[in-house]
């Protein structure tokens, strides 16, 4: 593979990189950065002027499905999804079935991740942090590091038991490991299915509090300033308060980080008036002041990861009642559009600070090798057109479900092609 | 004048001129209920379902009668058991079911929002019979069409929802319904049974008896369901009785006579006293007479029109 991006602007906060260059590939590294580079014979060449050069994005938080749930998602579809979303990497969740909770599982998760699409899509699971996911006994940490796990979770249920939190927070902090929380006390959230407040009061919906995010966060802080090796990752926050907790513990200088989704940062609860099943995710749309909080965490930084919680579920399992229906929207193929429209032509945030968060942010705090667009450097990129102009539509979506609140959406800005493990898609 | 949408699935946003519309044309269908044949024919030929996922005597036998009385063809579907422990998801149900050519469905389900949902996955209008705790629109109308008869008209109309607000479609139904015709609503109720900002939807918040009663003309009294205390709502019956139970006593400390209404079924001595239920200012039986009167306006308006 011989390739010549031709006058694209590299964007690389790691280097401190912003210039427009032609970058020369062979076989997977880069041997060549300059202006004014002239293809030889039998490269091909990519004209990228008006388009930007990003160091291959990663989603943190995705939902592959495999094993057990192969009818919603395959780590083969998924990791299409992902291409075709501008990612070179995903993080996948243990909620599957068997539980990414031994280094069998684990293995044969981040190996697969090779075998389907070329292998262009690097997988990293992240591992359960309990047996089962039942919130009762640690799993096998040290050996499910060994076996590629980059961090643990029980995500789509919370670590409940202060207990067992400090004892996750101790022991992953050996191997430098981030415990990944998704942050619900679950005693208040019980039936609920969308945000508790003026909007779920008017449609007689069962709510969830904002107050039981924010009550797991204040106490795992708390938790974290008992075991300050550790380190402590928020999975998909999504209130202001909530929000307020992990920027003053940041300030206090703890080890804490935490991510949003681009449906946080982008529509409110009010879309649930049309009891659209794709508006139902845990945790729930918030309201107009938490989205305004969440491009405020952004920009000041205190958010330091956008990760899309990919949660495929098929169309017979959303078309049913609200309240039955499962939780969870794709989100891989959507991603890079709304934050470019919500956020890069907002002017919340510069492409390099979105490309931090989406990138540079994710996989230092995941302990993954740092990502260098430099001569000599293995190829791992992804392209950005910023201004190309498009219209959702789910029914193309490369994922196996469909279920995303984003059908029609008008965007401005997608990826165009990424390149990673040798291998190069344009779309 | 017609209605805008070929469903009716809530009061919540639809104009006054509309909610007009059917309490005026319920009032020459109250006079049919009072003649001595009651049959009239203009749903001649139509198919309406009554889909009921939830147990229901009243609310369906009053669908039902109306139904028959504006001369449709009427199939109940009840179970008390909900489609996904059938087995059978509420889409595959109501597409069957209408595969065998039906015009309108009536559907009364736990689930807020199933009549919505229905409207997206089959072509028959929709009335909804009750959505779990969202609406009940055709309760609030009748509710309203009975204020309407005895005090003339709703606008000014202080009226207070008593209860458990929270899980209540009667009191979604009657906010909505109500404040849109320019009446003054409130609601009372223990506060762990009093949804989160309701404030917002424009009706003023009681918690003791005592402060509300001075300053309404109505109270709609809500059956409280024993479940609510078993999970920690509230805590107990008897302490719900003496606080929130509306007696002779308590109202007799009014200026002047209260109006009394229940969507029933009562819990007689819980939420509403005996001797209460039963005085000359309960509307609770003209609230039945009246629920079939509005329930055939709402059939002919959705079945005549498209």
């Amino acid at each position: 593979m011989k390739l010549l991006l031709k006058g694209g602007r590299l964007v690389d906060p790691v280097s401190a990189r912003d210039e427009v260059v032609d970058i020369h590939i062979v076989d997977g590294t880069i041997v060549r950065i300059a202006a004014g580079i002239t293809a030889s014979t039998g490269v091909k060449e990519i004209d990228l002027h008006g388009k930007i050069v990003a160091p291959g994005f990663i989603d943190m938080h995705v939902h592959l499905r495999e094993p057990g749930y192969e009818h919603k998602e395959t780590i083969e579809t998924g990791c299409a999804s992902a291409a075709a979303g501008g990612f070179t990497a995903v993080c996948c969740m243990p909620n599957t079935n068997p539980a990414i909770d031994d280094e069998s599982v684990a293995r044969y998760v981040h190996e697969k991740g090779k075998d389907v699409c070329d292998g262009i899509v690097d997988v990293f699971p992240i591992a359960a942090a309990t047996k089962g996911r039942k919130g009762k006994e640690l799993s096998p940490m040290a050996e499910l590091v060994q076996a590629g796990a980059v961090g643990f979770s029980d995500d789509g249920a919370p670590i409940s038991s202060p207990e067992i939190m400090r004892r996750a927070l101790e022991y992953s902090s050996m191997y430098g490991v981030p415990v990944i929380q998704h942050a619900e006390e679950s005693s208040m959230t019980r039936d609920g299915c969308m945000n508790e407040g003026a909007t779920a009061t008017r449609l007689g919906m069962p709510g969830i509090p904002p107050i039981a995010e924010e009550l797991m966060i204040a106490r795992d802080v708390i938790l974290l300033r008992y075991t300050p090796k550790a380190r402590y990752h928020v999975a998909h926050i999504s209130t202001r308060n909530a929000l307020d907790h992990v920027r003053k513990a940041k300030l206090e200088g703890l080890n804490v980080t935490c991510e949003v989704t681009p449906h946080h940062f982008t529509i409110t609860e009010e879309v649930v008036s049309g009891f659209d099943t794709n508006t139902k995710m845990n945790p729930p749309l918030r309201t107009k002041d938490d989205v305004a909080a969440m491009k405020e965490g952004l920009r000041d930084g205190t958010i330091d990861v956008i990760a899309t919680d990919h949660a495929p579920h098929t169309i017979d399992e959303k078309e049913v009642e609200y309240t039955t229906a499962p939780f969870g929207i794709v989100g891989l193929e959507t991603a890079v559009g709304l934050c470019l429209t919500e956020l890069v032509h907002k002017k919340v945030l510069t492409i390099a600070q979105l490309i931090q968060r989406l990138s540079t942010n994710p996989r230092r705090l995941l302990s993954l090798p740092e990502i260098f667009v430099k001569e000599g450097a293995m190829a791992n990129i992804t392209l950005i057109d910023p201004d190309v102009e498009w219209t959702v539509k789910t029914a193309a979506f490369r994922s196996k479900s469909k279920n995303s609140p984003f059908d029609g959406f008008r965007l401005k800005g997608r990826a165009v092609g990424i390149i990673n493990n040798g291998k190069a898609l344009f779309f | 004048m017609k209605l805008t949408s070929r469903h009716l699935l809530g009061l919540d946003g639809m104009a006054k001129e509309e909610l007009a519309l059917i309490l005026d044309t319920a009032v020459s269908f109250r006079e049919v209920l009072d003649r001595p044949i009651k049959k009239v024919p203009p749903l001649q030929g139509k198919t309406v379902v009554n889909l009921f996922f939830e147990s229901s005597t009243r609310t369906r036998i009053s669908f039902e009668l109306a139904e028959r009385r504006l001369s449709a063809d009427v199939v109940n579907f009840t179970t008390a058991a909900s489609s996904v422990s059938k087995g059978e998801t509420l889409k595959d149900t109501a597409r069957n079911i209408e595969a065998m050519k039906i015009d309108m469905v009536v559907i009364r389900h736990a689930a807020p929002g199933s009549a919505h949902f229905l409207t997206r996955v089959v072509d028959a209008n929709v009335i909804n019979a009750g959505d779990g705790t969202h609406e009940h629109p055709t309760q609030g109308l009748l509710d309203m069409y009975t204020l309407r008869e005895k005090f003339g008209a709703l606008e000014g109309l202080r009226v207070c929802i008593v209860g458990d607000i929270t899980h209540s479609r009667v009191a979604r139904s009657n906010i909505y319904g109500l404040t849109t015709m320019g009446a003054k609503v409130s609601v009372c109720g223990p506060a762990t049974l009093i949804p989160k900002d309701i404030e917002q939807l424009g009706v003023k918040v009681y918690h003791r008896l005592d402060d509300v009663i001075p300053e309404v003309d109505a109270l709609n009294v809500l059956r409280i369901q024993l479940e609510r205390q078993k999970s920690g709502l509230f805590p107990s019956l008897r302490e719900y009785h003496r606080f929130f139970g509306v007696t002779k006593e308590k109202v007799s400390k009014a200026p002047k006579p209260i109006t009394i209404m229940h969507p029933g079924p009562i819990n007689r001595d819980v939420e509403l006293s005996a001797d209460l239920a039963d005085s000359e200012h309960s509307v609770i039986l003209q609230q039945v007479t009246n629920g079939v009167a509005i329930r055939m306006a709402v059939l002919y308006l959705l079945g005549t029109t498209n």
